[in-house]
């Protein structure tokens, strides 16, 4: 019966969805209150049906109902309880599913908060997100419904979850990843709100910017746990592969990223305002392009397209439709989005352009990289895959660039900044920037000579040190040494300044991790030892050892550096029983500089195995520092003008209501 | 012309400028870091080119994975049902890697039609078979059937 009852549940929620998109938006025409203020109670029933027909999928998959073939197919009677619940978006089916409960989720609060908007434009905002929410609802029920059952031959035992899966990381990564996309549909709804209103003012951004901040953060630590996932997971030491499936994340990231700027400027200064409404469209464009690319396989092959093709042309029709639609609104009310002040020099303005540039064109490169293989297959160009050096290639020089004008973002001024002030605050931290980048790397060699001597290693640490010492800088400069002006630092600059440290960090990691890795594929014998850098790795012997659901062999290495015992290291090699399928559990020693990782890989004979053993060091920065953007993301998000502010709109909107 | 159209004029050659070289660019490198792939019998026949880095795969023939005793090279055969291509590989083999299982291998072809392995993926999960394997496995078998069909 549950899954009956899911069923139902999704098929109301649908028809409130249908409520909430069309009688808000006609009744912002027509100016009828209580057909404006329904978009919130069909919200808010909304919310509370997804909820419940997801709940009942989780019942399913906790009460082991393989007679439902999403269970049957992705569960099975040994997984834990906990892989159990993460199993409900294992898959395609389910974590639709989760997305369309995620979107309510986000509807329900901004109706929930939307009070403090005027009624027409909260009420379009439903509308928008309403219609989204349709489009799910029905790609959900007529081409991918996770309540379908097989009957009447029930299996007794499921296929089980992807080895792979069963895992803390995907409990939490795509919960996280989908906040963050689907947190992109509320500016995306304001957005086109706005177009269709015509009004986009300063408190329009206002409104819009902790929004985007807070979606932001979940897609900054919703990638930056999926990049950790797959570092420990997987097996092998690699974070980031230039994977479609990652590049997938990674373009509505940059996006927001280049939208979290400009519509700063839009809020201050009242300029960019048509390119914000743009970006905000495409940032949760490719939100859905991405959620898409990854769940209709057209990645794997453009023919999986063709052997499910209601899926594909379901997925192509309502890409066409918000995408298109949405570029039609912008260009026949676009242009009247006038900038209402000029900016010249090196202002902030100019700043945040550069910013806007150098992201778009990113995303634009890696947007190219991911479909250029598809269209060769469709255009029968032979099968290709593009490798990670043409990423690489375009997206290094243009992170250094973005750097060497990050550190000047705290010195920048609206409308006029005087350039060669600018340049002046920039001497002493260039200087020191540059000598400790070039000193440091000979230090980290054991001779000097050029061939050990890392120039990636050197460019990474100026750019670092350049952005981490320029805004020491400009927090000194700023604060003055007196206490009282640290008090008055805005929450918007603590949160630009953790999340540019963030950045720092994060490009530190990467920078050092790549230049200083060390790997080794070796063959050992139980008794063999392999030397890494300043580590000794001892091989002592491989034993059985299993779980709940899978047998598996450990291996027992004892890793010293000089005398001393560091570390004795338990990578395992698992076989799940369910599905027979192998998978490589690494051994991980973390410190913030560095990481000791060992892999077993496969027996060859006798005693001898196969062994990865990896020294990576400053790896873990990689995630800290992307930790540390999406902390300054909420930071900035939580500043104290955006509640105020909007109190004072409040009081004045009520005011105006009870005299009206 | 007006110093302010001249002013936009410059500014509109100088993005036409910018996007013409990145596109340049672009496609150089998406030229260069394309990589191609091939069934075995293409390998053979001589369609890839040699010592270009392409993929190409099959399923691993049956009794054909041999080890190095001393070391971590591996020699193995892929096939897609009509041709059989030799692999030479050093390093550790992917979790799901079998015989008769699906794999592919990147690296570049030698003199000898020997593909010179860097990587070797096998499939993800039980159930998958890289689309491409599938795709020449089924064109071999295809053209098998027709050859017999010709016999006759």
């Amino acid at each position: 019966m549950t899954a009956e009852l899911g069923h139902i549940a999704l098929i109301i929620a649908l028809c409130m969805a249908v409520f909430q998109t069309l009688v808000p938006m006609a009744g912002s025409f027509k100016g009828y209150q209580t057909w404006m203020r329904l978009g919130q109670t069909m919200a808010f029933g909304q919310f509370v049906f997804i909820a419940l027909s997801f709940a009942c999928l989780s019942m399913a998959f906790l009460n082991d109902d393989f007679s439902v073939a999403y269970v049957a197919n992705n569960s099975n009677t040994l997984l834990p309880d906990r892989f159990k619940m993460s199993a409900v978006w294992g898959a395609h089916e389910g974590s639709l599913l989760l997305w369309a409960l995620i979107l309510a989720g986000w509807t329900a609060a901004v109706a929930l908060l939307s009070r403090r908007m005027p009624l027409v434009f909260s009420a379009r905002v439903l509308s928008v997100l309403g219609f989204i929410a349709v489009g799910f609802a029905l790609f959900l029920l007529l081409t991918s419904n996770p309540f379908e059952r097989i009957l009447p031959v029930v299996p007794i035992e499921g296929g089980d979850l992807n080895p792979l899966l069963q895992d803390f990381g995907l409990i939490v990564h795509p919960p996280m990843l989908y906040m963050g996309y689907v947190g992109f549909s509320v500016p995306f709804a304001f957005a086109i709100a706005a177009l269709i209103g015509g009004q986009f003012d300063s408190a329009w951004a206002r409104w819009a910017r902790p929004w985007i901040n807070a979606a932001w953060m979940f897609l900054t630590i919703g990638i930056c746990l999926g990049s950790w996932w797959a570092y420990y997971e997987l097996g092998w030491g690699g974070w980031w592969f230039w994977d479609p499936v990652e590049n997938a994340s990674f373009m509505p990231w940059l996006i927001g990223t280049a939208l979290m700027h400009s519509i700063a400027a839009s809020e201050k200064r009242g300029v960019f305002r048509s390119w914000t409404l743009l970006l905000a469209i495409f940032t949760f464009s490719l939100s859905l392009l991405g959620t898409f690319l990854v769940r209709s396989g057209v990645l794997t092959s453009v023919h999986a397209f063709a052997s499910d093709p209601e899926r594909g042309i379901f997925i192509l029709a309502f890409l066409f439709v918000v995408v298109g639609g949405s570029l039609l609104l912008f260009a026949l009310r676009g242009p009247q989005m006038r900038s209402s002040s000029d900016y010249q020099g090196w202002s902030r303005e100019t700043m945040l352009l550069i910013n806007n540039v150098l992201l778009v064109s990113a995303t634009a490169m890696i947007l190219v990289g991911t479909l250029y293989p598809l269209l060769a297959d469709v255009l029968d160009l032979g099968k290709i895959s593009v490798g990670p050096p043409y990423f690489s290639f375009f997206f290094v020089p243009t992170t250094a660039i973005l750097m060497v004008f990050l550190g000047f973002a705290g010195f920048s001024r609206w409308q006029s900044t005087d350039g060669r002030l600018m340049l002046r605050k920039g001497i002493i931290p260039g200087v020191i920037s540059l000598v400790l980048g070039l000193i440091l790397p000979a230090l980290a060699v054991e001779e000097l000579s050029w061939s050990t001597y890392s120039l990636s290693a050197v460019v990474t640490l100026v750019l670092v040190f350049w952005v981490i010492t320029m805004s020491a800088e400009d927090l000194l400069l700023k604060v003055d040494g007196k206490a009282a002006n640290l008090k008055g630092l805005t929450g918007s600059y603590w949160g630009m300044l953790t999340a540019h440290a963030g950045l720092a960090v994060c490009v530190l990691g990467v920078g050092l991790s790549t230049s200083y890795d060390l790997q080794r594929d070796v063959r050992m014998v139980p008794g063999d030892h392999v030397d890494l850098g300043e580590y000794n790795f001892q091989f002592i012997g491989v034993k059985p050892a299993d779980g709940p659901n899978f047998s598996a062999y450990r291996g027992e290495v004892v890793v010293t550096s000089g005398d001393q015992v560091v570390t004795t290291l338990w990578p395992e090699k698992r076989n799940y029983k369910a599905a027979g399928q192998t998978m490589t559990e690494a051994a991980i020693d973390g410190k913030l500089t560095r990481d000791l990782y060992v892999s077993l890989g496969e027996p060859l004979g006798g005693n001898a195995w196969a062994i990865r053993v990896q020294v990576k060091p400053f790896v873990r920065c990689i995630w800290l520092g992307a930790l540390m953007a999406g902390l300054g993301g909420l930071i900035a998000g939580n500043d104290k003008r955006y509640r105020r502010r909007k109190n004072r709109i409040t009081s004045v909107l009520n005011a105006g209501g009870i005299s009206a | 012309m007006h110093p302010m159209r001249k002013q936009r004029l410059q500014i509109v050659v100088m993005i036409i400028a910018a996007s013409a070289v990145a596109a340049g660019l672009i496609i150089y490198k998406l030229g260069q870091n394309a990589n191609f792939f091939y069934t075995p019998s293409q390998v053979l026949s001589g369609e890839a080119p040699e010592g270009t880095f392409i993929r190409a795969g099959g399923m691993v023939v049956e009794g054909s994975v041999r080890r190095d005793p001393n070391s971590l090279a591996v020699d193995f055969e892929v096939t897609d049902g009509s041709a059989i291509l030799g692999v030479r590989y050093t390093g550790i083999l992917p979790d799901l890697f079998a015989e008769n299982e699906a794999a592919i291998a990147a690296g570049k072809v030698d003199q000898n039609r020997v593909l010179q392995a860097s990587e070797v993926l096998a499939k993800h999960d039980e159930k998958y078979t890289p689309p491409e394997v599938a795709e020449s496995m089924n064109a071999a078998y295809k053209a098998k059937q027709k050859r017999k069909a010709d016999k006759l």
